[in-house]
C-alpha cells in the first residue's frame, strides 16, 4: 500500500539557498500562489460588471461578502467591521486552500501545521496588539471577569490565562488536524481499493465496497473543508470581539 | 516492553480520546436538533452557537489525534 503520508511531502520546485537557510520555492508555495490568484481572479472578474441586478457570478461574490459580513456583525458587533478585510481574506484563503486540496493530485496547504499556526498567530497577535493599543491596561480585565468573589479570583485568572494561551494552539491544530486526518483517511481507503483489486477476481468485486466508502468520504471532506473555513472565521470573530469589547462576554 | 510496540499501543490509546470527543460533538448536535424541533423559529439564530460548541469540543479530539500522530511519526 502507498504511504498515506507521502501526499504531504514538500517538494522544492526552484531550489533557493541563502547562506545555510533553505528558501526553496516548494509545491506548498506554488499552491498558495494559485489560491491567492484564484481568489483575486474570482472576486475581480465577478464584480467588474457591477450591475444593479447581479449576474449569477456576481451574486456568488456578493453572497460570500454578505456571509462573512453577517458573521462579523453578529459576533463582533458593527464596530467589528473594521476587521472585515482581515476576516474576509482569512475566510477566502482557508476555504480556497481546503477546496484546492480536494482536487486529486493537488497539495493541501492547510495540512501543514506551520501554515495554520502562522494564520492563528496572526489572529491572536492582532487581538493582543489592538486590544492593548485601544484599551491599554483595561484590556487585561479580559482575564478577570467582574462580579466574582475575591476568594476565587486568583483561580479564575489562572484559568482564563490558560484558556487564552490555548486559543492559538487549538485554532491552528483544529484546521490542521481536520485536513490532515481527512486526507489520510481518503488515501487509506484508496489504498484498500488497489490492494483488493490486485488480489484476484473475488477481491476485484470486493473492491466495490471501499469505492463506495471513498465516494462518501469525499463528499464528507467537501463538507469539512467548507465547515472548517467557517469555524476558523467565526472563532477569529469571537477572539477579535475580545479585543474590541474586553469584559463584555 | 519493546519501545516500538509501546509507541503503537500509546498511539492507539490516544485515539480513545477522539471517541470521547465524538460523544461531546454528538451531544451538542443532538441537543441542538431536539431544541430546534421544539422551537424551529429560534433554530436559525442558534446554529452559530451549535457550530462553535462543536468546534470547541472537536478541538480536544484533534489534540488526541495530534498526540497519536506525534507518537507514530515524530517520536
Amino acid at each position: 500500500m502507498a504511504d498515506p503520508i507521502k501526499q504531504f511531502e514538500l517538494v522544492p520546485i526552484v531550489p533557493i539557498t541563502i547562506g545555510t537557510g533553505d528558501f526553496s520555492f516548494t509545491n506548498s508555495a506554488l499552491h498558495m500562489f494559485i489560491i491567492v490568484g484564484l481568489t483575486a481572479a474570482f472576486l475581480l472578474l465577478t464584480t467588474s460588471g457591477r450591475r444593479l441586478v447581479p449576474t449569477r457570478m456576481q451574486s456568488m461574490a456578493e453572497m460570500a461578502y454578505e456571509f462573512v459580513a453577517g458573521t462579523v456583525r453578529q459576533t463582533a458587533g458593527t464596530d467589528g467591521m473594521k476587521f472585515f478585510p482581515l476576516v474576509f481574506s482569512l475566510f477566502m484563503f482557508v476555504l480556497l486552500a481546503n477546496l484546492v486540496g480536494m482536487v486529486p493530485g493537488a497539495f493541501t496547504v492547510t495540512s501543514h501545521i506551520i501554515v495554520t499556526a502562522a494564520l492563528a498567530m496572526l489572529v491572536i497577535s492582532t487581538v493582543i496588539v489592538y486590544g492593548i493599543w485601544k484599551h491599554g491596561t483595561h484590556w487585561f480585565a479580559l482575564f478577570a471577569p467582574s462580579g466574582l468573589p475575591k476568594v476565587i479570583l486568583p483561580l479564575i485568572v489562572v484559568i482564563e490565562v490558560i484558556s487564552f494561551i490555548s486559543r492559538p494552539i487549538s485554532l491552528s491544530l483544529r484546521l490542521f488536524g481536520n485536513m490532515t486526518a481527512g486526507h489520510i483517511a481518503l488515501k487509506v481507503f484508496a489504498g484498500f481499493v488497489t490492494a483488493m483489486a490486485g488480489a484476484g477476481a473475488l477481491g476485484f468485486l470486493g473492491a466495490a465496497l471501499p469505492v463506495f466508502m471513498i465516494t462518501a468520504l469525499t463528499a464528507l471532506e467537501f463538507l469539512v473543508a467548507a465547515l472548517q473555513a467557517y469555524v476558523f472565521t467565526i472563532l477569529t470573530c469571537i477572539y477579535l470581539n475580545d479585543a474590541l469589547h474586553p469584559g463584555h462576554h | 516492553m519493546d519501545p516500538v510496540a509501546a509507541k503503537y499501543i500509546g498511539a492507539g490509546l490516544a485515539c480513545l480520546g477522539m471517541g470521547l470527543a465524538a460523544m461531546g460533538v454528538g451531544n451538542i448536535f443532538g441537543n441542538f436538533v431536539a431544541g430546534a424541533l421544539r422551537n424551529p423559529s429560534a433554530a436559525a439564530g442558534q446554529f452559530t452557537n451549535a457550530i462553535v460548541g462543536a468546534a470547541l469540543a472537536e478541538g480536544l479530539g484533534i489534540f488526541a489525534l495530534v498526540v497519536a500522530l506525534v507518537l507514530l511519526f515524530v517520536v
